[in-house]
């Protein structure tokens, strides 16, 4: 199935988890990520139990701590 | 208030703007910017406010100005080493136009005094380096009903986004809490490439303009992110839900300021 993950199409297995694209995609610091899909929040402790659908939108948001 | 001739000179490519005109430069003039964290963040943009006549410019810094800081913080000059960097800032910004009143919190925000310091502005940046002071920052502008511009910077990478009360999320509705000491890397320990800041506090100073001048469409709603090695800008659509938030949702758990604990290696803070 085709979904768009952080804005770019990718083909990925039928099934796929939201905690099992987490390690495809090497999202850093993977416990302090937010994960919108389809521009909605989803908890963490979903990541797990979240399967993913033919087209879904996910966005990983990142902690950016700096400024000084 | 009429404007001098040197005035209309000064200001005169805003004033040529169908979007600012003579109407638009008076509420430039007559608007008043905190900007928290006179570093990275908080040094383009408070010259490039200073630059476009905003009335009255805030600026609150705990810090005195360090060789290290040179490389990206550019209201300050060599000179300045050692100096509160609330004073170095508000010498280049009167420098640069006298038009603009300076007020110093040379002091760290904190729960205690950080409502008094926003309430009398209308729009807060802000430019601080950790996380204890962003959650800060959030959570006292949802409850005094500021807009405000969160920004964060780190390596080659930035990203801000604005609140503005009952127009869409707030920096907690994206990040519930602060992440534990340590957990996440701060600039200090990562480093961050000097024109980030430029980059990203330059868009936080349009933001505060577009805000003030009531034109366009501001960063509500959305994350903004740059990878300066892609090359990339990316304008994430944030989740319109806010319901559940702990501060700014129907029914928030969080009704007093937390001063949570600073990470030992942001050492002295903002
Ligand atoms: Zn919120």
């Amino acid at each position: 199935m085709k979904i768009k993950v952080a804005g770019v199409k990718k083909e990925v297995q039928d099934g796929l988890t939201v905690s099992q694209l987490i390690i495809d995609e090497n999202v850093e610091t993977p416990e302090y990520v937010t994960v919108t899909v389809n521009d909605e929040f989803l908890e963490n402790d979903q990541f797990d139990s979240t399967v993913l659908n033919e087209g879904d939108n996910i966005e990983f948001l990142y902690f950016m701590g700096g400024g000084q | 208030m009429a404007f001098t001739n040197e005035q209309i000179e000064r200001y005169s490519r805003h004033i040529i703007l169908k979007e600012v005109g003579a109407k638009g430069q008076k509420k430039l003039l007559n608007a008043k910017v905190l900007i928290i964290g006179a570093g990275g963040l908080g040094a383009p943009a408070a010259m490039y406010l200073a630059a476009a006549g905003i009335g009255t410019i805030g600026i609150a810094d705990a810090d005195e100005v360090d060789l290290s800081n040179l490389q990206r913080q550019i209201i300050h000059q060599t000179k300045d080493v050692g100096k509160p960097k609330v004073d170095s800032a508000k010498e280049t910004m009167e420098a640069m136009n006298p038009d603009v009143k300076v007020v110093t919190y040379h002091e760290f925000i904190t729960s205690e005094n950080i409502l008094d310091i926003i309430k009398d502005y209308d729009f807060i940046i802000d430019g601080t380096d950790n996380f204890p002071a962003k959650f800060l920052i959030n959570d006292a502008c949802v409850m005094a009903k500021k807009p405000f511009s969160h920004a964060g910077i780190i390596r080659f990478q930035g990203q801000l986004m604005t609140y503005v009360p009952g127009q869409g999320p707030c920096y907690r509705c994206v990040f519930k809490e602060p992440p534990p000491k340590d957990a996440v890397p701060t600039c200090k320990q990562a480093g961050v490439i000097g024109a980030m800041g430029g980059v990203i506090g330059s868009l936080q100073a349009m933001e505060a303009v577009k805000y003030i001048l009531g034109v366009g469409e501001l960063l509500t709603g959305w994350l903004l992110t740059y990878d300066a090695l892609k090359m990339q800008f990316r304008k994430v659509k944030l989740p319109s839900d806010t319901h559940n938030c702990d501060v700014c949702g129907d029914n928030p758990t969080i009704t007093e300021l937390i001063d949570y604990e600073q990470a030992e290696c942001d050492g002295v803070g903002l």
